[in-house]
Order: structure tokens, then sequence, then C-alpha cells
């Protein structure tokens, strides 16, 4: 058997998560005494197996196909490879692409998936962690089966960078072009605009606790008196009441500006994917185990209405 | 045509809660229409109100306790819903995506739908499993993430944008019938009115248990077990200001003024 990871790629590079799933796949190798091999479907298939040729990798399997992604090829071509070397974990990253894929994949091999999982480690079987609740609570999970697929959450594991030692074979399969029913067509931008939120140098971030559009006016005045730029989560783009330019988060921008002032944002984690690398983090937020304190510098427990026309007072003295 | 929309009653924790063995503790939770599979409701009425002969059939798995939350998507304008529940479901400590997907799998059979909706995820156990595992066991077309839905006049395809990460967007065509997992965002969901609401009172709910659906418990075997539930360790380093809001107020402007905030 073997732990087998599928890479994911856009515009010609292979995506850091790939990176990061290489070291999940060589840790649960090791654990497991299997080795690792890795997927690669798309072009330039060449490229995308030597940047994957990385410590522990003992196989890069690769599928050349002048398609940036298509579920159905992606399917046939692994529950093909599957079958050949039956691996025991099926690693992927927790992706939208992975999303599009991964479950069917799990039922058409008759396999259970456990998605977004934070850590791996093997007993008896596998054991999972993975949060629920808006990472209010976390959870182990027990796999009692010899063989699952598994979704990886993003920045969870470091990426490997060392280079590896690995085979590259070209996987032998035929896919049955009649059973592909989607035709990608493009690629767009959802968050084009004036405002270029990765520039600032300070930006004050409004989430979910401002309740109400009207409320925004608060937020824009401590930007003023801060010489601040306003950014968002979703809630906000996903209720029109600021354009997608300013949404910070793994859908959206990331940032990592001077100081970060997250209002009312319980920080999920998609939305701290798109800011944790910013220099300070101040976070105002009336639910003391919302999980933005848990990488805020400096946090205020209260209600953000109270306390943020202070702020402005204090500024505008 | 038809559209069966999958919706899920969710439990919210409360800011403070408690854990009990591997549940969350009842009196920590509140009870409501998952935020996904209510933009997934908007999507499938208003196509249904701007098109002729669009039925739209709401399906649920879950207790008794969710008929408030399917009358709900009712009163926005689904024509009638269908509940599933079996006692032999509350013994397991977490109903997998595979399972829930051969149990949906089961009513869109019998509903035959042209189009399935369903959330990109659930805000509680947030797998993001359940919809294309579902198309799987249909043998129907899908595409995930979906946040914007044409459907082609002629019912054979269907034009959808799929989010991707970092603000970009894949454009795909997708053959019909197909299920489409919904992302936040995609519409505005509307409110019910309390005319809907009261119609809702009289709209068909008809519920199903396994057996109806022609399930047996084998169908529900999963290879996945919850085996414990707790609090996640905070790894924090935030300093908490403290004090009434003029003190923290001014306790931030200090350490902003200190950052090089506004010089």
């Amino acid at each position: 058997m073997s732990v087998l990871a599928v890479a994911e790629h856009r515009n010609g590079e292979i995506r850091d998560v790939s990176f990061e799933l290489i070291t999940a796949g060589r840790e649960l190798a090791e654990d497991r005494g299997e080795p690792l091999h890795v997927v690669v479907i798309g072009n330039p298939v060449d490229h995308f197996a030597s940047e994957l040729n990385l410590d522990g990798v003992d196989t890069v399997h690769t599928f050349d196909r002048n398609e940036e992604f298509n579920h159905n090829v992606y399917l046939q071509v692994i529950v093909q490879l599957v079958d050949a070397i039956d691996p025991s974990t099926i690693l992927l990253p927790h992706t939208s692409n992975s999303l599009d894929f991964a479950p069917a994949l799990a039922v058409r091999l008759n396999r259970p998936i456990v998605t977004d999982v934070v850590s791996i480690k093997t007993e008896d079987g596998l054991i999972v962690t993975r949060e629920m609740y808006g990472s209010k609570v976390e959870t182990t999970i027990g796999i009692r089966s010899d063989r699952s697929v598994i979704t990886i959450r993003p920045s969870e594991w470091d990426p490997t960078i060392a280079p590896g030692k690995a085979a590259v074979e070209a996987v032998n399969v035929s896919i049955d072009e009649d059973a592909i029913r989607s035709t990608v067509t493009g690629f767009g931008e959802v968050a084009a605009g004036d405002v270029d939120i990765t520039e600032a140098d300070v930006l004050v971030s409004v989430g979910r606790g401002i309740d109400s559009e009207e409320n925004l006016s608060l937020v824009f005045d401590l930007a003023d008196a801060l010489d601040a730029t306003v950014a968002a989560s979703r809630p906000i783009i996903d209720n029109d009441w600021l354009p997608a330019n300013h949404q910070v988060g793994q859908s959206g921008k990331v940032v990592s500006p001077q100081v970060y002032i997250a209002i009312g944002i319980s920080g999920a984690v998609q939305h701290v994917a798109g800011m944790k690398d910013s220099d300070t983090i101040v976070a105002i937020n009336s639910d003391p185990n919302a999980p933005i304190f848990d990488i805020a510098d400096y946090g205020i427990v209260d209600d953000l209405f109270d306390v943020v026309p202070e702020v402005i007072e204090q500024f505008d003295l | 045509m038809k559209i069966l929309v999958t919706v899920k009653e969710v439990a919210e924790v409360y800011d403070d809660f408690e854990i009990s063995g591997l549940e969350v503790a009842e009196s920590s939770l509140n009870y409501t229409l998952n935020e996904w599979d209510n933009y997934a409701i908007e999507e499938a009425v208003s196509f249904a109100e701007s098109n002729d002969d669009v039925e739209v059939v709401v399906v649920s798995i879950g207790p008794q306790r969710c008929e408030e939350t399917i009358r709900m998507a009712l009163a926005k304008g689904a024509d009638r819903a269908i509940r599933v529940w079996d006692d032999r479901l509350t013994e397991q400590s977490l109903v997998s995506p595979n399972v829930k997907a051969t149990i949906l799998a089961a009513v869109a059979r019998e509903e035959d739908p042209d189009i399935v909706l369903t959330g990109v995820q659930a805000s509680d156990d947030g797998f993001g499993a359940t919809g294309v595992a579902l198309a799987e066991e249909l043998g129907y077309e899908w595409a995930a993430v979906v946040n914007a839905l044409d459907i082609g006049s002629d019912s054979s395809v269907a034009s959808v944008h799929r989010e991707l990460e970092g603000g970009i967007e894949e454009f795909v065509d997708i053959e019909l019938p197909a299920v489409f997992t919904i992302q936040t965002g995609i519409n505005e969901p509307r409110y019910a009115s309390m005319r809907g609401i009261r119609r809702a009172q009289g709209q068909p709910l008809n519920v199903k248990d396994l057996t109806d659906l022609g399930l047996s418990e084998s169908d529900l075997d999963s290879s996945i077990h919850l085996l414990s539930m707790n609090e996640p360790e905070s790894e924090s380093e935030v300093r908490f200001l403290e004090g009434t809001p003029e003190e923290t107020a001014t306790e931030l402007s200090g350490v902003l003024q200190e950052l090089g905030v506004k010089e």
C-alpha cells in the first residue's frame, strides 16, 4: 500500500498547498511505513513533476492534459491510478477544486471521506482532528477503514522545499471523452476596483458584528481618524454592503499591513488565511472565545459600538 | 422542470458553551437554517418565479424539531417538502457525508429532479462533501462552490461560475441533470412574508424513514466515528486591554500611536 497525494496547480504553477500536502503525506507515509506517491494532472506536466520532486516523494505520476482542471478527467485518471497502486490514504488539499471532485472520488472508490483536517495520527487506524461550529469546537474522528480520502486544511503543515529523488512516471490510462460532461470556458476576476487593500499600511476591517449597512459609517469614521483603509470579511461582501475588492480572506485578498484592526470579525479560518501575516493585529469583539483572539496581538472584549466611538474621539482630539 | 433543494437545520453554539461527552450541551445550542442552504433556496425560488412550470421541492434529513426550519423554506416559496428521519440515525456519533448522500440519493431517485441545489457546506460540521457525493451517487453531473448559475432555456446545459481562491472564478458549462453546491453571496435571500408563513402551514411536508426509501441499516454503515470533542487550546499570545470602553480605547490609541498609526 502507499499514500497518494493529489497535487493542485493554477496558471502553470504548483500551488503552495501542494507543498504542504507533500509534508503531510511524507509524515503519514513514514508513520505507516508506506511509500509516498504524488499525482499531477495538467500541462506543462514535466515542469510540475520537477517542482514536485521533493523530500520524501517516491514516485510522481504525471498525466499530460492541456486543461487547467476538469473534475471528470481528474476522477478518471485517479480511479485508474488507484486501481494500479492501491493507496491506503488519498490526500488532497481542502480547496475549491478538491471540493469539486474529492467527494465523488470517495463515493466512486467506496471509501470514507473526511475533509478539512488539521492533523493526522496513525494508531489502530487513522485518527484525524478537525474543527466544527466555525472553529469553536475541535473533534477527533477515527477512520475504521484501511482506505480513505482525506482533505487537509491549507497552512496547517509547513511546505516541503528540500529536493527529492522521486521517480517520474507517466500514468498509463485512457480517458473516456464521452464521460466528460462539463467544459471550462474561461476564468475571471471577482474583485476588481479602484481600492487596493493589499497596498494599505493600516487596515480597519469590519465583519458581521457591525449588524447593518448603516452602521458601516462608524468604521469609515474610524478609518478616517486613523488614515486607514477599510477592508471587510466575507459576510459584508455577501450582503453587498461593500464591493468585493474590499474582501480579506481565502476567496478575497491576502493582506499583510503594518496594523490590521479587526472589528466585529470572529476570525473564521477562511478570513484568517487572508490576514494572519499582518505585523500587528488588533481585535475588538464581544465574544471572548472568538478565534480572532488566537492570532491577535491586542484584544478588546467589548461591544464595538461602545469602544470604536471612543477610539475615534481619541484620535480626533 | 423540477429543482430539489437539500436543506439542513444546523446548530449554532453560543459564545459560552459546554461540551458533554461527544456533543455540545443542548442548552448551548441554537437551531437555525444553514446559511448556505438559504442561498440555495433563493436561487431555486427566484428561478421558479421567472420561469413557467418549475416545481421546487425541499428535502431535509433531521428529527421532528427541524420542521419549523423546513416550513421556513416553504414560506420563502418552495412548493413542498420532504423530511427524512430514522431513529437509527440518532445512534450515530456523526452522520458521514457518504451516508447523507446515500439517503438524499434515495429521495432524488423518487423525485427525479433536473437540478439539485445544496449549500457548499453546513455551518456546523462543515464537511463540504455531501453535494458532490450525492451527484456521484446519482450519476448526475455537478459543480461545486457556485457563485453564479444560469440555467439554459432548453434545460440541457447550465453555465456556472465556480469560486476559486484569491478572487478568481472559473466559468464552466455543465450538462443537466446536475447538482450545484451554492456559495453564499450568489443572490440576496428573501425574508419570508407573513403571507408565505401562513401559507407554509398548509403545504405538504412528507415524512419518510429509511424503509420508505428502500434503504436498510447497512446503508447507514459508516467507517468514520467521532472519538472526542473539546474546546481547542488557544495558542494565543494576545494582550487583552481591560476596563471601561473609554479606558480600553485610550490604551488602544496609545498602542496604535506607538505603532506609528497617523503620524
